[in-house]
Parts: structure tokens; sequence; C-alpha cells
């Protein structure tokens, strides 16, 4: 690995949570993880934050829209 | 041609109904879930309703463009997508000067300078971040990055899925996933730490 290995390891952070690294890619962000508490603290933040966001961005639909979506059944193609 | 035979067109005619209904059905089931999309592409709740509601009328009209056994999420989020870019509307802010977004242990180490570097061990570490902040910071992100942040990470599509309902190769959904999460977490430590 060349280079700063934090900075590599920071390279490699949103493909390891997605699960898209290579098997030699994954290896060295693992090995690297495990010796470097630094990394470690930033990649379960991110994982933190993902749910976080998803959680806090997700608005139910408003009542009424159903029935709104429900009327526009049976429209005509030619309409 | 001869002329259908009245009762098989009439069975015709009741298989087509019940196709149509059952189609309908299963779109109808899926509009929370198109809705939360809907919202974070657009700046406003009334926005979001009327998107979802001219996505299902279309979707209504052309049910026979739907291929049975596809997905049916994918496909009402591709005409919404295609909608709300006619349309233009889009969340529009004043273009930020173009400056590049920080890498991805930007906020985090914002964080940790602003806290201590034990803040980040901690669960309640992201609940400093008030859920507006979160939605703020969303909106924030330019468009072409916001929309595949917000399929992936909020819709949970696959990349698959977000290049299809965008129109474009997996490797620009994939590269703008990851320009939008850096500009997701920029925008959030200029939010949330000051």
């Amino acid at each position: 690995m060349s280079g700063d290995p934090c900075d590599r390891c920071e390279e490699l952070l949103q493909d390891f949570l997605d699960r898209t690294l290579t098997d030699q890619e994954w290896k060295e962000a693992e090995g690297h993880l495990a010796g470097c508490d630094y990394c470690a603290r930033r990649y379960r933040f991110e994982e933190k934050l993902r749910r976080y966001v998803k959680t806090s961005a997700v608005e139910r639909m408003p009542p009424g829209l159903m029935a709104k979506l429900d009327e526009l059944r049976g429209l005509d193609a030619t309409a | 041609m001869s002329e259908p035979e009245p009762e098989t067109e009439a069975r015709r005619i009741a298989a087509e109904a019940r196709d149509r209904a059952r189609f309908e059905e299963e779109a109808l089931a899926l509009a929370d879930q198109v809705y939360r999309v809907a919202r974070r592409l657009v700046g406003s709740r009334e926005e979001a309703e009327d998107l979802v509601q001219e996505t299902y009328a279309r979707a209504f009209r052309s049910w026979r463009s739907f291929t049975p056994g596809t997905n049916m999420r994918a496909w009402l989020l591709r005409i919404l997508t295609n909608l709300n870019v006619d349309r233009g509307r889009r969340i529009q802010r004043t273009p930020q000067t173009q400056s590049l977004e920080e890498t991805d242990y930007y906020l985090a180490n914002k964080m940790a300078s602003a806290a201590g570097e034990e803040v980040l061990e901690t669960d309640e570490v992201v609940e400093r971040l008030s859920q507006d902040s979160v939605v703020n910071a969303l909106s924030e992100i330019p468009p072409q990055f916001r929309d595949v942040v917000v399929l992936v990470d909020i819709g949970d599509f696959t990349y698959a899925d977000a290049a299809q309902i965008l129109d474009i190769p997996i490797g620009t959904v994939m590269s703008r996933l990851h320009r939008g999460r850096r500009a997701l977490k920029q925008h959030l430590a200029e939010e949330a730490l000051p």
C-alpha cells in the first residue's frame, strides 16, 4: 500500500460499507482497520450516520394522498 | 378479418380488466415508498404530492407498457424522475461557489475536533446532528448527485435500478453516489458545526 495508509483506508470507506470492494481491497481495508482505531472509529461513525440519514429523511405519505391516487384508477389512455 | 365471437371478446375484455385492476393494486401498494423518494427530490410536501399524483396518472394511463414480473417500483420511479426533470421542478437553491466536496472523514474529523475523539465512540454521536440539518443538507446537494443519493440511500434501490431509473451507466451512479455522500457530509458539517 503506497502513501498514507489512513488516506487509502478513507478512500475505501464507501465501497467497504456498500460491499463493492474487490477481495484484495477488502483484505487491505480489514487489515488496516484491525490495527487502526482512528479509521475504525470513522468507519463505525459512517455506518451510524447512514442509518441516521435514512431515518431522518423518511417522511410518510400525507393523509389524503392515497385517496387522490385511488381516484386516478381507470384513467383512459386517450384522456 | 372476421369479427371475434361475442363471447370470446367478452372474456378478453374481462381478462384485461382484471389485469388492469391487479396492476393498479400493485402500484398503489407502492405509493408510500414512491412518495418517500419524491419528497426528497423536490423542495416541498405540496410539490411531492403533485409529482406523485402526476406519476400515478401517467402510470395508470400507460399500464400496458409495464412488463409484468419486472420491478414496478423502479418503473414508477423512472416515470417520476422523468416528470421531475421535464418540469424542472428540482429544488432550486442559489448555486454555491462550486467547492470540491471534502473527503469521507471530513464530518467525523470535524465532530472529533469539536468534542474530542471519544465522541465518535458514543452511540449517540449522530444525534448531535438534528434531523432538520440532515434534511437541509440533503436538499443542498447538487441535483444530479442528490437524485442518486436519494434513490440508493433513502429509497434502497440497487445501483442497477438507479442506473435504469436515471438512464445513466452504473459507473456514473457509483461516482455520483460517492460524491453526493461526500457533499452531504460537508453540508452537514456546515449546518451542524458552524
